[in-house]
C-alpha cells in the first residue's frame, strides 16, 4: 500500500453522555476510493466532519498529509483545506449565487483567476460533472436534487483537490444518473490521482467503484479492507448488510457488468 | 515542478505544437495567454507533441482541449499515460458540451426604467389583490367556525396570545413611557414661551389617547409579530409542512392563520391600553419633575379636559391594525418559496408592508374622525 493521506488515530466523539466513536482508527491511502458504510446514526457524517476539521474530536488526532489540522495556525490550515474537495449531503451550494458563480468563487478567491476565466473554467467543471448548460445561470433553489449534487461536485472539484470527500453522493439520484456519477468519480480519480473518502448507502456504488470498504459499527471501524475481505467478516450486521436481498442483487449486477466488459 | 509551455516548432513540416511542463491551475492565467497568442499561428495540418507533458489537471486539460481540438487530440494522445488521456478525453467532451450562453444585448436605460416601473405597478396591483383575497379567506373561515364552537382551537390562540401579547407588554410599556416623557418635554419647552405649560397635560393625554399609543403599539407589533408570523409560517412552507397539512385534509388557514389573527386581535387592544397608561405616566412624571404639576393635579386636569371619546377613537383603531398586521404577516409566510433566503426576504417584506399599511390607515382614520368631529 502507498502512503496514507489521512490517518485518524484513537478518535473519540461524544455528544453529552452519548458516545458516537470510541478509539476509532482509520486510514485513507493515496489514490484509493474508500467507502465508509454503517447503519443510520453510526456516526459516518460525524467522522467526516472530524476529519475535515469542522468538529474537534473529544480525543484522538487526525493527520492530513502528515499534519495535524488542530495544531496548525489559520493560514497553514487554509492551505491544507484547499486540497480538500467536499461534497455535502445536501450540496450546500450558496443560495445567493448562481451555479456558475458557486463554482467560480473558490477559483477567484484562491487561484486568483479573473472573473471571466473563472466562470469559463467553472463552466468546464460543470459540464464535467454532467450539468446541462441551461442550468449554469440558475440559482440553487430552482435546481432538482440531482442537479444540485452535480453542481456541488463541480464546486468540490474547483481547485483540483487531492482528497475528495463525498457524503452520500448518489442518494437521491436516478439509477442512470447514479451510475454516471460513479463512473465520473472513477475517471476523475484515475485522471487526477484523487483520494476519495466516500460515505454511501448505495450498494451498487460499493460494488462498482470502491477499492476498500470501512464498516463503522459499535463505535469504531469494525473492519476495513477490500470488499471481498469485508464481506466475509463474521458479524451479524455485516452479514445482513452484504448478504441481504439488496446486497446480493447489487453483487450479482456488478458481476454481470464485469463479465459483459 | 516544471514550468509549463506551449511552443510552435516550425522547423519541421508539418509544424508541431510542443506541449511541455505541468499544465495545472496554478499556471492557468499565463497558459491561457500563451494559448491565445498561438491560436492564429497554426493551421489544420499542425501536429501536436505531448511527450513532454508533466502533470495535468482539469484546468490545464480544458486549455489543452481548446487549443488542440478533437482530431489532434485523438492522434497524439497515445503518447500520454492512461490517466491523462482519460482526463483529456472527458474534459474535451465537456468543453464541447459547454458553450458560453449568449448574453442578451443590453437595452436602453429608459426602456429598462419603464419596464421596471411597469413591473412594479403590476406587482403592487397583484399584491393588493392577494391581500384582499387573503383577508376574504380569513373572514370566511372565521365566520364559518364561529358557529361551530366544538371546532374552536383555543390552545393555539392562548399560546399565540402569550407570545404576541404578554411577552410584548414590557417593551411596549417601556417605549411608550419614554415617548410620553419626550412629548411632555417638548410641550413644556414650547408652551413655556406662552406661559401655558399647564396644557402639557392636555398635549400628552390627547396625543396618546388618540394616536400615539395605538400607532406605536401597532408599529412595534408589525416589527415583532408580523415578522414572527412570516418566519414561522414561511419555514413551515419551505419545509413542505403546509403541503403536508393540505394532504392530510386539513385547512392551513384554519390551523395556522385563524389562531394567530385572533390572538393579535385580542393582544393589540390590550397592549394599546397599556401603551396609553404608560405614555401618560411618562408625561405625568415629567410634569411632576419639571413643571411642578403634581400627579393629583394631572389626574384632575385629565378628568376635566379630556373626554372619553378620545379614548374610544384610539381604541377603535386597534382591532383593524391587528387584523391587517396578522393577515399580512401570515400571507407573506405563505408566499415563501423553498429556500431559506426567501424566508428572510418575505419577513422583511411583511414588516415593511404592515408598517406602511398601519400608517396609511391611521392617516385616513385621523381625517375621518376629524371630519366627523369626534
Amino acid at each position: 500500500m502507498t502512503e496514507a493521506v489521512i490517518e485518524a488515530r484513537g478518535l473519540c466523539n461524544r455528544f453529552g453522555s452519548q458516545s458516537v466513536h470510541e478509539n476509532l482508527d482509520l486510514d485513507l491511502y493515496r489514490g484509493e476510493i474508500l467507502a465508509v458504510v454503517g447503519g443510520s446514526g453510526s456516526g459516518k457524517s460525524v467522522l467526516l466532519r472530524s476529519i475535515i476539521g469542522l468538529r474537534r474530536p473529544n480525543e484522538g488526532t487526525v493527520k492530513v498529509f502528515g499534519q495535524d489540522l488542530a495544531t496548525l495556525d489559520e493560514n497553514q490550515r487554509s492551505l491544507v483545506e484547499r486540497r480538500f474537495g467536499v461534497l455535502f449531503q445536501k450540496g450546500a451550494l450558496f443560495s445567493s449565487l448562481t451555479v456558475t458563480e458557486n463554482v467560480a468563487l473558490p477559483l477567484i478567491e484562491h487561484a486568483g483567476l479573473s472573473r471571466a476565466d473563472a466562470e469559463h473554467l467553472a463552466g468546464v467543471k460543470l459540464a464535467l460533472a454532467g450539468l446541462p448548460i441551461s442550468a449554469a445561470d440558475k440559482y440553487p433553489a430552482s435546481l432538482s436534487g440531482g442537479m444540485i449534487k452535480r453542481a456541488a461536485l463541480a464546486r468540490a472539484l474547483a481547485l483540483d483537490p487531492d482528497i475528495l470527500f463525498l457524503d452520500e453522493p448518489t442518494a437521491g439520484l436516478d439509477p442512470i444518473g447514479a451510475a454516471a456519477f460513479d463512473q465520473l468519480i472513477l475517471t476523475l480519480r484515475d485522471a487526477l490521482g484523487l483520494s476519495v473518502f466516500l460515505i454511501t448507502h448505495d450498494l451498487d456504488t460499493l460494488y462498482t467503484i470502491t477499492d476498500r470498504v470501512a464498516v463503522l459499527s459499535q463505535k469504531k471501524v469494525l473492519v476495513a479492507g477490500p470488499l471481498a475481505e469485508v464481506e466475509q467478516t463474521v458479524d451479524p450486521w455485516i452479514h445482513e448488510y452484504f448478504h441481504g436481498p439488496r446486497g446480493r442483487a447489487a453483487e450479482d449486477a456488478a458481476l454481470r457488468a464485469r463479465q459483459e466488459r | 515542478m516544471t514550468a509549463p509551455s506551449a511552443t510552435l516548432d516550425t522547423r519541421q513540416q508539418p509544424t508541431r505544437l510542443r506541449i511541455a511542463g505541468d499544465w495545472t491551475l496554478a499556471h492557468y492565467a499565463s497558459l491561457k495567454r500563451e494559448c491565445e497568442r498561438l491560436r492564429d499561428q497554426y493551421g489544420d495540418e499542425t501536429l501536436a507533441d505531448l511527450s513532454q507533458l508533466g502533470r495535468l489537471d482539469t484546468a490545464g486539460a480544458s486549455l489543452l482541449a481548446e487549443l488542440l481540438g478533437s482530431e489532434r487530440l485523438s492522434r497524439c494522445s497515445d503518447e500520454l499515460p492512461d490517466a491523462s488521456r482519460a482526463l483529456l478525453k472527458n474534459v474535451y467532451c465537456s468543453v464541447q458540451d459547454y458553450c458560453i450562453p449568449v448574453k442578451e444585448p443590453e437595452q436602453p436605460v429608459l426602456l429598462l426604467l419603464l419596464a421596471r416601473i411597469g413591473r412594479a405597478v403590476d406587482q403592487l396591483w397583484q399584491d393588493t389583490a392577494q391581500v384582499l383575497g387573503f383577508i376574504g379567506l380569513i373572514l370566511q373561515t372565521l365566520f364559518l367556525r364561529l358557529f361551530q364552537p366544538h371546532r374552536w382551537r383555543v390552545t393555539p390562540v392562548v399560546a399565540h396570545l402569550e407570545q404576541t401579547g404578554l411577552d410584548a407588554a414590557p417593551i411596549v410599556a417601556l417605549l411608550t413611557f419614554l415617548v410620553g416623557a419626550v412629548v411632555a418635554f417638548l410641550g413644556a419647552t414650547v408652551l413655556a414661551d406662552f406661559g401655558a405649560t399647564i396644557f402639557t397635560v392636555d398635549l400628552v393625554a390627547f396625543s396618546f389617547l388618540r394616536e400615539f399609543a395605538v400607532l406605536l403599539t401597532a408599529i412595534l407589533m408589525a416589527g415583532r409579530t408580523a415578522s414572527a408570523f412570516t418566519a414561522q409560517i414561511g419555514s413551515m412552507k419551505a419545509n413542505e409542512e403546509i403541503d403536508a397539512i393540505r394532504t392530510l385534509g386539513l385547512n392551513p388557514i384554519e390551523l395556522l392563520v385563524v389562531p394567530r389573527v385572533l390572538a393579535l386581535l385580542i393582544a393589540l387592544p390590550l397592549l394599546t391600553f397599556v401603551a396609553m397608561l404608560c405614555g401618560m405616566i411618562g408625561g405625568a412624571v415629567v410634569c411632576a419633575l419639571t413643571l411642578d404639576i403634581s400627579p393629583a393635579m394631572f389626574l384632575s386636569l385629565l378628568q376635566s379636559d379630556i373626554g372619553v371619546q378620545h379614548f374610544l377613537v384610539g381604541m377603535a383603531k386597534a382591532p383593524f391594525f391587528a387584523f391587517l398586521i396578522a393577515a399580512i404577516g401570515c400571507l407573506e409566510g405563505f408566499k415563501v418559496s423553498g429556500s431559506a433566503e426567501s424566508v428572510g426576504a418575505h419577513t422583511t417584506s411583511a414588516v415593511v408592508q404592515s408598517i406602511f399599511v398601519v400608517i396609511v390607515l391611521d392617516a385616513v382614520a385621523a381625517l375621518f374622525f376629524m371630519e366627523m368631529g369626534w
